[in-house]
Formats: structure tokens, sequence, C-alpha cells
């Protein structure tokens, strides 16, 4: 027996180097949510390919107000980016003042997709074409709403007086959480509205 | 018995009630012990429901249950074992060994890690939960359109779903959880390739959990909404396609079988160089050829859609034949490392050595099925059942059980006892060949997989009593090791912290570890830390003179 290395406690191994712990979960996290979507995105790829005429006739969507809402969503990752520099600078109310605009965008744009929804010739079960836009658009949706509530709950953190420009790793992962979601977005945009 | 190197000074805790804890724990180590514990009840569950299938296919036009009883059987026996026992069976040992082995404290997100485990109880609820409502789900594990759709299946198959769901999201949360612990909290000096390999396959096995089973979490979504709110997902009168399914839940089914078996490889990696007193033959090569089979497993899935006709059966075909190849390096690799050993057969041992038996079987008997032509004449008969049973049973159940019998003393401070380990291993080898190996003769002779009845013209009774007879074997080979396991822990704990002599950090801490594993640890400068510490770094060369410093401490 000759040397010995003592034992670190958790929190300083998280702190050794690089990326933090919660972070690496994140990222991870995203990387299986990417998986999920590449599910949705196979299924839809592979049903239009067998497909000639897309979408098939009487589906008609909203282009204009898909438009609008991609614009909201958009701008909503920077307001959100805006939010990260601020409580890295340690300004946090400006960081609180960023997050409730996001929040406020994100809500907007569900509110738009509900109206999308509600306006819509069609529904989940008028062929496959609307099984597959309500499923795409439906869980991307239930994923805005999750980023909804994860940026609330970092709301409200920083309004009890929470982070600062060391701590404030919850920002961080919301905030790549939300740009995953606009991305997706991005990704549905084009696919449904765009390509057809 | 080889002596405490390094044992924690103060262990020192505070009381509650022994319920609560275990119901509330984020210690690791007693989740990975509540994972072991629910994964052997529902073996129990699942293994009882084959013998009823066993016993109904004993002889022909015995029907002890009805057809759709035999169907309801057949499935809740699939998805149970591999949903319900194996998988969680290896991330109950990752739970514990991972950590352990690495020299953190505890997994990188503790009550996650509680969260993953509870959902699976409550998952396996759910899914039995069908017998209460009309029967349970009845569409094979593997559930195919359009079978599964509304039309053709009542609620037990809502219900299947759901389960899955639960299970599914368990898997993806425990993955990221070992993926992370991995990557941020090992030991200093614990450089990834200083780590066990048995750490190495759990990494593998976790990136193929993180990338695969999310697709199939969005297949069944899209089961779900085709049975209940009218999608057309799977209905070709819609515009669906029913081979959609089988794309969706082969693309995650098959990495699921690699997830099966790496981290029994992983046990098995550990196992052996212990008791041949060798360290592992070719660490670099085994690292790699499980990086290979993680990635390659992405690229098989349609090799179990050969007689679809929609896929492209060159490249599949070319695929499945390659991965074989990385499969027979780590044989080689257990081979050498075997090879001039000091080798010693304690139970674990035995059940390592089992597994490569077994385990050889069932590989070579799946890589025959690459060829396309082979495929088509032996898809969907026995052989598939004895290829699958020799892999998942001979395989990773016996890498299941060789880790428990070398990891059970340093959960609980006290050795299995050897004589009935024994005979638990033999009955269950025995068995094993028994039941699964005429499986392949029934292939043959072209006997269809899940079937409840078939003609005595067919010649296929004697092979069936047969097998019938093995399973019973089978269940006979549990007994043993629950009475081991309920002796044991009524006995004295007096394994000490390091009985195998072992070569990780887990066998450097107290037997059971305290709360937060370490007070100290050992320099790492190999991935046999323990053993550097205990003979030297640089003994590894030196085997005669370590087999000589093993005799004066081995008991």
């Amino acid at each position: 027996m000759t040397g010995r290395t003592e034992a670190l406690p958790a929190p300083l191994h998280g702190a050794r180097q690089g990326i933090d712990t919660a972070l690496v979960g994140m990222l991870l996290f995203i990387a299986s949510e990417i998986m999920f979507f590449a599910g949705l995105f196979g299924a839809y790829f592979s049903i239009r390919a067998e497909h000639t005429v897309w979408p098939p006739a009487g589906f008609k969507l909203d282009l204009a107000l898909a438009a609008v809402l991609t614009a909201i969503l958009v701008t909503s990752s920077f307001t959100m980016q805006y939010a990260v520099s601020r409580i890295r600078k340690g300004d946090r109310t400006g960081m609180i003042r960023a997050m409730t605009v996001t929040i406020i965008l994100g809500v907007i744009f569900l509110a738009g997709q509900l109206y999308d929804y509600s306006s819509l010739g069609f529904g989940v079960s008028s062929g496959v074409y609307g099984t597959l836009f309500y499923t795409m658009t439906g869980f991307h949706g239930a994923h805005v709403l999750g980023g909804v509530i994860g940026m609330s709950i970092v709301l409200l953190r920083g309004v009890n007086g929470q982070f600062s420009a060391r701590h404030h790793t919850a920002v961080e992962a919301v905030s790549i959480y939300w740009h995953f979601v606009d991305v997706v977005w991005l990704g549905l945009f084009s696919t449904l509205f765009l390509l057809r | 018995m080889a002596t405490t190197v390094l044992a924690p000074g103060s262990t020192r805790t505070y009381r509650r009630s022994a319920l609560y804890e275990w119901l509330t724990t984020t210690d690791h180590k007693k989740i990975g012990i509540l994972y072991l514990t629910n994964s052997f009840l529902f073996f129990l569950l699942a293994g009882s429901l084959a013998l009823v299938i066993r016993t109904n296919l004993a002889l022909p036009e015995l029907r002890l249950v009805d057809a759709t009883t035999y169907n309801q059987l057949f499935t809740m026996h699939g998805t149970t074992m591999i949903f319900l026992v194996l998988m969680p069976f290896l991330a109950g040992l990752g739970n514990y060994a991972v950590p352990l082995q690495v020299g953190a404290a505890d997994m990188a997100f503790p009550r996650i890690n509680a969260l993953s485990f509870w959902m699976l109880p409550l998952g396996g609820v759910l899914l039995f939960s069908g017998y209460f409502f009309g029967g349970v789900a009845a569409d094979g594990w593997t559930s195919y359109s359009p079978l599964a759709e509304a039309k053709y299946s009542g609620s037990g198959t809502d219900l299947w779903i759901v389960a899955l769901l639960l299970i599914g999201t368990s898997s993806i949360l425990s993955s990221i959880n070992f993926l992370a612990t991995i990557f941020k909290l090992r030991a200093p000096g614990m450089t990834l390739l200083r780590m066990p390999v048995f750490v190495w396959t759990v990494m593998v096995t976790s990136l193929l959990i993180m990338l695969a089973t999310p697709v199939f979490t969005a297949g069944v979504f899209m089961l779900y909404i085709d049975r209940n709110f009218g999608g057309a997902f799977f209905d070709p009168a819609s515009g669906g396609n029913p081979l959609l399914w089988q794309n969706l839940f082969w693309f995650f089914g098959h990495p699921e079988v690699y997830i099966l078996i790496l981290p029994a490889m992983g046990v098995i990696s550990e196992v052996i160089p212990v008791f041949s007193r060798k360290p592992i033959f070719g660490y670099r090569a085994f690292i790699f050829a499980t990086l290979l089979i993680g990635g390659l497993g992405f690229s098989v899935w349609a090799h179990h859609m050969f007689t679809t006709g929609s896929v492209y059966l060159p490249f599949f075909s070319l695929m499945t034949s390659l991965i074989g190849v990385p499969t027979g390096i780590k044989f080689f690799n257990w081979i050498a490392t075997m090879w001039r050993g000091k080798l010693t057969f304690a139970t674990p041992m035995l059940f390592a050595v089992g597994f490569l038996s077994t385990f050889l079987v069932g590989g070579l008997d799946g890589a025959i099925l690459a060829s396309p032509p082979v495929d088509f004449a032996l898809h969907d008969t026995y052989w598939v059942v004895a290829h699958l049973h020799f892999v998942f049973f001979g395989g990773t159940m016996m890498g299941v059980f060789a880790a428990i019998y070398y990891w059970f003393p340093k959960m609980f401070g006290a050795r299995l006892h050897e004589g009935l380990g024994k005979i638990h291993f033999v009955l269950m080898l025995v068995g094993a060949w028994v039941t699964f190996f005429p499986m392949h003769l029934l292939g043959l002779e072209g006997m269809p997989r899940r079937i409840a009845d078939y003609s005595p013209a067919a010649g296929w009774n004697d092979l069936n009593t047969i097998e019938t007879i093995g399973s019973f074997i089978i269940a006979a080979s549990v007994l043993p090791f629950m009475w081991n396991v309920f002796v044991t822990l009524r006995g004295p704990r007096d394994a000490g912290d390091d009985p195998w002599d072992g070569y990780t950090l887990e066998w450097a801490t107290t037997s059971p570890p305290p709360p937060y594993n370490f007070d100290h640890l050992p320099p790492i400068r190999s991935e046999r830390p323990l053993f550097d510490l205990k003979y030297g770094h640089g003994a590894r060369r030196a085997i005669a003179a370590e087999s000589a410093t093993v005799e004066g401490t081995h008991s």
C-alpha cells in the first residue's frame, strides 16, 4: 500500500472541469428527444414517399399564420439568449425581464397553434395526412408547453432571488431546451409548410 | 482471505424506519438492490407463465388453455421478460456497480434514479391490470399492426402501450443518468481507458437505450393514436402503412438485443479475469468491439423484416454478418484471458463459463439467419425461438446470475453458499439446453412459433415433451437459489471486503459500502487499481510472481 488519493465529495466532482453535470444531463436528454422526433419525421417521410399527390386532396394549411408563429418562436429564442447573457453578467433583473418576454412569446405561439387547430378543415382521423400533421405539431406543442412551464419555474426562482453570474445552471439548461424546441419547429415548418 | 486495504473510517448514519428508508432512498446501492429484487419477482411471474405455455405444448391437442389465453400468455411472458426482467436486472447491476467501479459517491442524479426505478413496478402493474379489464394484450411482445389495431385487440393493448411508455421513459432516464455519471463523476485518474469493462458496456448500452428507445416511444404513441383517436399511421385504407410499425419497432428492437447482452458481456469480463488471476486479454480490443457492436447495432434492424419484401436484403444481410465479428473478438478475449490462467471455479466463474457455451450457440444460430435464403425458410419458426432463448436465457440470465453471485458479498457482506450455487448452476445449464436446444430441430422441421396446439401427425410430440421437462428443470433451478439467498442472509456477514481478491474499486470499500461509498481511493494507474495497490503497479507482467503472492493471501 503506497499512496492514497482523497475521494472528492460529489459537488466538487462536478466542478472539477468542463461542463456542469446537470447540463450534460440536459444535453443527453435532448439527444433522446431528437431521436423521438426523428421517429416522427421518419414516419412522415416514409408515408410521404408512398403518395404521389401530397398533401392529399382536401388538406389545406394556413401558411400565413404558421409563418407569423415561426417568427414569434424564433424571436423568443433571441430573447431567451438575451436572458442567459444577462444572468452571465450577474444582471438578475434583466434576466427576469427577458425570461418574461420569452414566456409570453411561447404562450402566444401556443394560443396561435390552438387557433390554427380550430380553424383547419381536417382532423386527426381524416386520413393519414391529418394524423401526421396533428401528431407532429401536437407533440411539438407539448414540448413548447413543457418549455413554458420550465421557464416559469426558472422565472419564479429568479424572482425569489436565486441565480447569480456563477450559479445559474437552470437558466442555461432551460435555454438549451428552448432552442431545441425552436429548431424542431423550424424543421416542422419547412417540412409541413414549405417543402410539401 | 485478503485484508481490507482501504476501509472507510466512519460509517455513521442516522436512524429511520427501514420501510421508509427503502421507499424513499436515493442511494444507488439500495436502488440497485430494489431493481434486482423487483426484476426477480417479475422473473418468477414471467417464468410461471412460460411453464403454462410449455405444459400446454407438452402433448398435441392437450388444450390446457384456449387459444386466446395462450396468446395472452406468450405476450405477457415476452414483454415481461424483456422489459421488466432482463433490462431492469442489468440496470440494477449497473446501478449498484458503476458508481463503485468508477469511484463515485453516487449516480449523477440520485432522485431521477429513484424515479426511474419506481416507474417499473408501476408499469408492471399496469401491464398485468389488463386481466381486470377484459384481458391483457395478446399481440405478442412485438405487437405488430394490424393485429394490434383497435379492430382486432381490446383494452389490454392500450394498457400494454401505457406500460411500455412508462418503462421506456424509465430506461431513457436511467441511461442518461448512467452516461452523466460515467462522463462526469469518475474519480481522479480514472480515464476512459482505465474504466472497468463492465462500465464500458453499461456506457455503450446507455447510448443505445438513449438513442433507440425514443423511436420506439414515438411508434407506441402512434399506435395509441391509431387505436384511440382514429389515426391512420398503420392503416393502409387511409393512406398509412403497417410496415411503418415494424420499421419503428425494430429500429429500437434490434439495438435492444445488444442492450440486453452487452452488460452481461461486461459482467463476464469482470468475472473471468478475477477467477483466472490474469488481466483481461486485449482490453482495448474489447472496448473497440463493444463500440463496434453499438454502432453496427443501428444498421441491422431490417433483418427482422426480410420476408416482408420491403427491405434491401444485401445491405442488411451484410451488416448482420458483420456484427458477428466484434462478438467473435470478444470470445477470443475471454478464451485468451483464461488461457494458462490460474483458474478457480467458484459459482460466478461457473456461470461465466456457462455463458460462454450457451451464448456461443445462440450467437451462431442467429448468425446463420443473416443469410436471406435461410431466413426465408426459418422465419417465424421455432428456430427463432431457440435463438432468442439461447442468447437471452443462456446469455443474459447466465450473466445476471454470475453478477449476483459475484457481487452478493459486496451487497450484503456474506457469500452465497457454494454447494447450493453449484446445484443452481447445473440445473439451470442442463434445463436451458434441454428446453431450448430441441427448438432448433422443431424449427428445421417447420414448427411455427406462437401456436397453441399442433397436430399429432406432425411428428413434433417427442421434442416438445422433452422441452417441457427441461422447462421444469429450469423452474427447479430457481429453488436452490432462493433457499441460498434466504439462508445466507440469515447467516453471519463474514465475507470480508474483498472475498474474491478483486481488481476493481468496488472491492476497496467495506461490504456493504457505507453511504457515499469511499473515504479514500487508491491511486488509479490502470484498469485494475485495486490489484495495483495490493501487488504493486507493473505486477501485471509478472504473472508467475503474482500467482505466488495470490497463493499466500487467498483463502
